[in-house]
């Protein structure tokens, strides 16, 4: 049951930013143009970026979500996010992608993690500064998001298919009105 | 020295957040509404939850930062946020901000140790559900910023001195107007 008293029926992050719509916007924003602005990175690698450090965290909804749009921006590739989530190391991502996500799982532990070794790494492979600075910012930002998730002890579906659908939707249209549709609660 | 090139004597998070404006704006539109926004914990009050979380992250910029705002919020208070961050249980604070900072401290190792006793106690003390959940987001928020300062190996100064005018300047005019401002003129060196 979650901390708060959150809307009946509405799953994972989104029970919360029903609750509190000012903090949610500018989350939102956040999410959108980090995981789907122009960038050098496509989106289905930032979202497995996402996904990787939320399946670190062990939050479930965060993880099953971006896992899902990530799945859906690579054609529908859930196996590939399947392994990817179990052992990066081991799985078809390119090895530029293996390096960041390196970086992005010591970012999990704590930014003093990250050792100039990993940095050096993702460049052999051909990082940007950019692309690092983006990749240490999505893990900062799902360590946020997903503490907020769990923080709060919201519900998540068991049902893949209802991550499936959504993870569809964000896919094509993105975080910025993904919250439009939610009920306003008394939460301002 | 920072994992990647980032303007030379700018400090903390001020550093990547030059380098990426458009991922700036939302974060410190975040801050904004987080830790000033109307609401019926104080300003002082969540820059002290922001600024705990930050110091058990052991994020030097993040904990000095919002420790001088706190404390300029309070009329400058150092002392006050010097015994916040040694043992918050024994510091002249509210027993229901000590409740909501033991709330943070959980979220900081991660959110499912927040336990319902947690919640409850929080509630004993006059807690509501807004005051909960912001306390939640502040430490996730913060559990994100420091991971970017700390990520990258931003320069961070060390003397709590070179941070009371940033404090003055957050305390009085916040995060949206102070980063549309030159980031160097914020922190003595």
């Amino acid at each position: 049951m979650p901390h708060i008293r959150l809307p009946e029926g509405i799953p994972g992050i989104l029970g919360p930013m029903a609750f509190s719509p000012a903090t949610a916007k500018p989350i939102n924003e956040l999410a959108e143009v980090l995981l789907r602005g122009p960038n050098t990175l496509s989106p289905g690698e930032r979202e497995m970026i996402a996904a990787y450090v939320s399946s670190e965290n062990d939050c479930f909804f965060c993880a099953t979500v971006h896992g899902a749009v990530a799945a859906h921006h690579l054609g529908g590739n859930e196996t590939l996010i399947q392994e990817m989530k179990r052992n990066f190391e081991a799985s078809g991502v390119s090895d530029k992608m293996k390096a960041l996500l390196a970086v992005a799982g010591k970012v999990q532990k704590g930014g003093k993690h990250v050792t100039s070794e990993d940095i050096q790494r993702a460049r052999q492979k051909g990082a940007t500064d950019k692309e690092i600075h983006d990749t240490v910012l999505i893990a900062a930002m799902f360590c946020m998001c997903n503490r907020y998730v769990d923080g709060l002890a919201t519900w998540a579906p068991a049902d893949p298919a209802m991550y499936r659908e959504n993870g569809k939707r964000l896919a094509q249209e993105g975080y910025v009105h993904s919250t439009d549709h939610l009920p306003v609660n008394a939460g301002d | 020295m920072p994992h990647i090139r980032l303007p030379e004597g700018v400090p903390g998070i001020l550093g990547p957040m030059s380098t990426s404006p458009e991922t700036t704006k939302p974060l410190l539109e975040l801050a904004e509404v987080l830790l000033r926004g109307p609401n019926t914990l104080s300003s002082a009050e969540r820059e002290m939850i922001a600024t705990y979380v930050s110091a058990q992250n052991d994020c030097t910029f993040c904990q000095l930062s919002h420790g001088a705002s706190a404390a300029e919020h309070l009329g400058g208070d150092y002392k006050l946020i010097e015994q916040l961050k040694e043992n918050f249980q024994t510091a002249p604070i509210s027993d229901k901000l000590k409740a909501l900072l033991v709330i943070a401290g959980e979220v900081q190792k991660g959110g499912k140790h927040v336990t319902e006793k947690d919640v409850e106690r929080a509630r004993k003390q006059g807690a509501t559900d807004k005051e909960i959940h912001d306390t939640v987001l502040i430490a996730a928020a913060f559990c994100m910023f420091n991971r970017y300062v700390d990520g990258l190996a931003t320069w961070q100064p060390e003397n709590p001195e070179a941070y009371r005018e940033m404090g003055k300047m957050l305390a009085s005019q916040g995060y949206v107007r102070a980063g549309a401002q030159r980031p160097s003129a914020a922190v003595a060196k």
